[in-house]
């Protein structure tokens, strides 16, 4: 069992959650007040005491099930080491007698594929749980087509299992089976139908995931197939390469993300030095000494809020990062006095009007993205142009107190840089910063030329997660 | 120290018994605080009953609750201990000419001068207490310090007395909003619990239970449509308060059945952004 637990807690460090050696030691002692069959209360003691960040919760379930699979109440637990091969017969096993445990007898092998579909659509309409999971189960067994040590990823078994299954139909037919119980359905139950139904399907869906993980677990190892599913946590996710999934993830993290980054900001603000000499005050109170300046009087402190220009290359491959630094930015607004933003691939285009008196910044992203008129002649990025443009165009609005943001990667597709124009704008502009999210190794390969612009700027920061774009506003304001 | 629970079902039913439906998760760790003799940060988004949780284990332990609020600014005078300073200066000028100046300063540091403050008096106290440190985010990083010495040693050091060391370890709860992130030393000390919104069946008996007069039928339509609106892109989820709320005012309005139109006239209860209830009313409402 401690050998376990250590490789567990080992896993987790490699997964990237910080667990410290006393939370190890806590958990340690915690298992040891928990029945060990119950195996919900094992999953949170451990989560209890290892991970002390929601946004971790998702790995290490992940890393849970994939070491603690085989132990479920089905399984007993097992002290020492396991046998994997002894699992694989096991299992083997259990699938030849049938896996209708709890549903109806064990009857389900010989079932035609209409049969089990139609088993299928009967369970999810009752939310029958024990009939979901047997269900599950023969999917893999029958679908997935699964054979020990065959180097294919879980995410092909998946894939096969849902397609034999077709899972949207399904969803027609639920509906259209609701429609003829309730007679006429209200719009409003309608929706609420269909959610209802959804999250079951979702729920089905993951019970066949956890079966083929389950069963490659069986196949290769804890140790093996916890790499292989190994997952970057949600701030460590890169903008260039998110999946749509990663991307609802970065999504929901950058909410908390912002209020955070404003709560913080506002009270550095406030919390700021002390402000400078206030010396007409300070005479005033010399009155009550005798003309004698004894007590210095000091201004209430009050830090300037940035003004903050955007330039940001919205072309395909760097078109997630902009969005995000967009959000970011507009959803703290209020700790900057004033937030203009420009968009360009070849042409440039103001954007700042999408924002105003838009509650809903996804929204007004979506605006950007189809209205913004920012293709010039042929739509591959062109910075110089851009920049040249955006020179002539909005070059009088950069003051002293305005800091420019030029969000890219500086893929210029081998036009001329006309770096000229952030040389100029640093002039003018309190500060111009240049943000890259590409990795540090790639700039000014190819026809990256962030070089260029960079020695004209305060500064090039990579951001390649969120992470990094939080330390970078972080220090913005 | 005396276990105050057997299992993990037994803190379930306590807590049951008191109104407040705790989940696998949320029983499970309360019933290891205890045991492990270790507080609880608890997480999550506003109006999940994070604070409730905390009440409802100490009325179904029936332990006294102590509860600090806490605020940016919060200092170890308010939050610990502070001197009776007038107490002291009166001491001292009572008998100015009998005692001798060392009679004196002992005398003045003693308990009888301490004020104790919510932290101190959860250590000192003789009966068995639930100590609540409410929104421990707001306060100041360096503030945080303060608390370590409590929630690991469960021991106050007063310079002038020596150290204090609790008669009973009290079970606290630590509540945060997540504004910001909590210090590492903090994080270390605790266990974590992060408590969400609760899935559809457990809201539906919340609904039940904390609200007279409601049918079964009423709290499922009204579970269901709450999931359904959190599945929604919103600036504010509505929250476990904000779905009793409502289900109060549907219930007084006598309302059984709910349609779309009693749906979108009450969403301003469950939904505080009209973007927010705009976006609800016509999704809800949507012809397929």
């Amino acid at each position: 069992m401690l050998d376990l637990l250590a490789g567990f807690v080992s896993e987790l460090r490699n997964a990237g959650l910080p667990v410290s050696l006393t939370e190890n030691l806590d958990a340690m002692e915690a298992v040891q007040h928990i029945p060990i069959e119950d195996r919900e209360a094992f999953k949170y003691a451990l989560g209890a005491t290892l991970v002390k960040n929601n946004a971790h919760w998702r790995a290490f379930e992940t890393v849970f099930e994939v070491y603690f699979s085989l132990r479920g109440p089905e399984y007993r637990i097992v002290e020492g080491e396991t046998d994997v091969d002894e699992m694989w017969r096991e299992m083997q096993e259990q699938m030849r007698q049938g896996d209708g445990r709890g549903a109806d007898g064990g009857g389900l092998d010989g079932l035609t594929p209409e049969e089990l579909a139609q088993l299928l659509l009967q369970a999810l309409m009752n939310g029958d749980q024990a009939m979901m999971r047997a269900l599950a189960r023969q999917a893999v067994q029958r679908f997935a087509g699964m054979e020990p040590g065959r180097p294919v990823g879980g995410t092909y078994y998946l894939y096969r299992t849902l397609r034999n299954l077709d899972l949207e139909s399904m969803l027609e037919k639920l509906m259209e089976a609701s429609r003829v119980a309730a007679g006429e359905l209200t719009p409003l139950e309608e929706r609420l139908e269909h959610d209802e139904y959804n999250d079951r399907i979702e729920q089905f869906k993951k019970e066949i995931e956890a079966e083929i993980r389950r069963r490659l677990v069986a196949d290769r190892g804890a140790e093996a197939m916890a790499k292989t599913l190994r997952k970057p946590l949600p701030e460590d996710v890169e903008f260039m390469h998110a999946s749509r999934d990663e991307m609802v993830n970065l999504k929901k993290a950058l909410q908390p993300l912002t209020r955070k980054l404003a709560a913080r900001l506002a009270r550095k603000r406030r919390h700021g030095r002390k402000g400078s000499l206030d010396f007409r005050s300070t005479v005033r109170h010399s009155l009550s000494y005798g003309g004698v300046p004894a007590e210095p009087k000091f201004k209430y402190p009050r830090p300037a809020k940035p003004e903050l220009m955007v330039v940001a290359d919205i072309s395909g491959s760097v078109a997630a990062f902009a969005r995000f630094t967009l959000m970011l930015v507009y959803a703290m607004q209020g700790q900057f006095s004033k937030v203009r933003s420009f968009v360009f691939i070849d042409g440039i285009d103001e954007v700042t009007d999408y924002f105003k008196g838009e509650e809903d910044i996804t929204q007004a992203i979506h605006r950007v993205n189809t209205e913004a008129d920012v293709v010039w002649v042929d739509g591959h990025s062109d910075y110089g142009h851009a920049f040249e443009v955006f020179w002539e165009r909005y070059g009088k609005g950069i003051g002293p107190k305005t800091t420019v943001l030029l969000l890219g990667d500086a893929r210029n597709n081998y036009h001329a840089s006309q770096a000229w124009v952030v040389k100029e704008m640093r002039q003018r502009a309190r500060h111009v910063y240049w943000l890259n999210p590409e990795p540090r190794s790639y700039w000014n390969t190819g026809d990256s030329i962030v070089g260029d612009y960079g020695t004209h700027t305060d500064g090039v920061y990579e951001c390649r997660n969120l992470r990094q774009l939080e330390a970078f506003v972080d220090k913005l304001a | 120290m005396a276990d105050r629970f057997e299992s993990i079902d037994q803190v379930r039913d306590g807590l049951k018994r008191v109104s407040y439906l705790a989940d696998e998760g949320i029983a499970g760790v309360v019933f290891l605080a205890d045991r492990l003799g270790k507080p609880v940060l608890i997480e999550g988004p506003a109006g999940t009953g994070k604070t409730q949780l905390a009440k409802s284990v100490a009325e179904s332990t029936g332990s006294r609750l102590i509860r600090l609020q806490c605020y940016e600014g919060l200092d170890e005078s308010k939050a610990l201990y502070e001197w009776n300073y007038k107490k002291q200066l009166l001491r001292i000028q009572a008998d100015k000419n009998s005692d001798a100046w060392s009679d004196v300063h002992d005398d003045i540091f003693s308990d009888e001068f301490l004020l104790t403050r919510p932290l101190l008096e959860a250590i000192t106290a003789d009966d068995p207490v639930v100590l609540l440190i409410d929104e421990v985010d707001r306060v100041e990083v360096e503030t945080e310090a303060l608390l370590l010495e409590i929630l690991s040693e469960y021991q106050v050091s007063i310079p002038e007395l020596g150290t204090i060391v609790a008669k009973q370890i009290p079970l606290v709860f630590l509540t945060s909003n997540n504004t910001r992130e909590l210090s590492e030393a903090l994080k270390r000390r605790c266990l974590y619990l992060h408590v969400d919104y609760p899935d559809m069946e457990r809201e539906k008996e919340i609904v039940i239970t904390k609200v007279p007069g409601v049918t079964d039928n009423l709290a499922d339509q009204i579970a269901r449509i709450v999931r359904s609106i959190r599945q929604l892109d919103l600036k504010k989820a509505p929250s476990v308060s904000e779905t009793i709320d409502w289900a109060r005012t549907l219930v007084l309005l006598g309302i059984e059945h709910i349609d779309a139109q009693q749906a979108r006239d009450t969403l301003h209860i469950l939904l505080k952004y009209q973007s927010d209830i705009a976006k609800a009313a016509k999704e809800l409402s949507v012809d397929k």
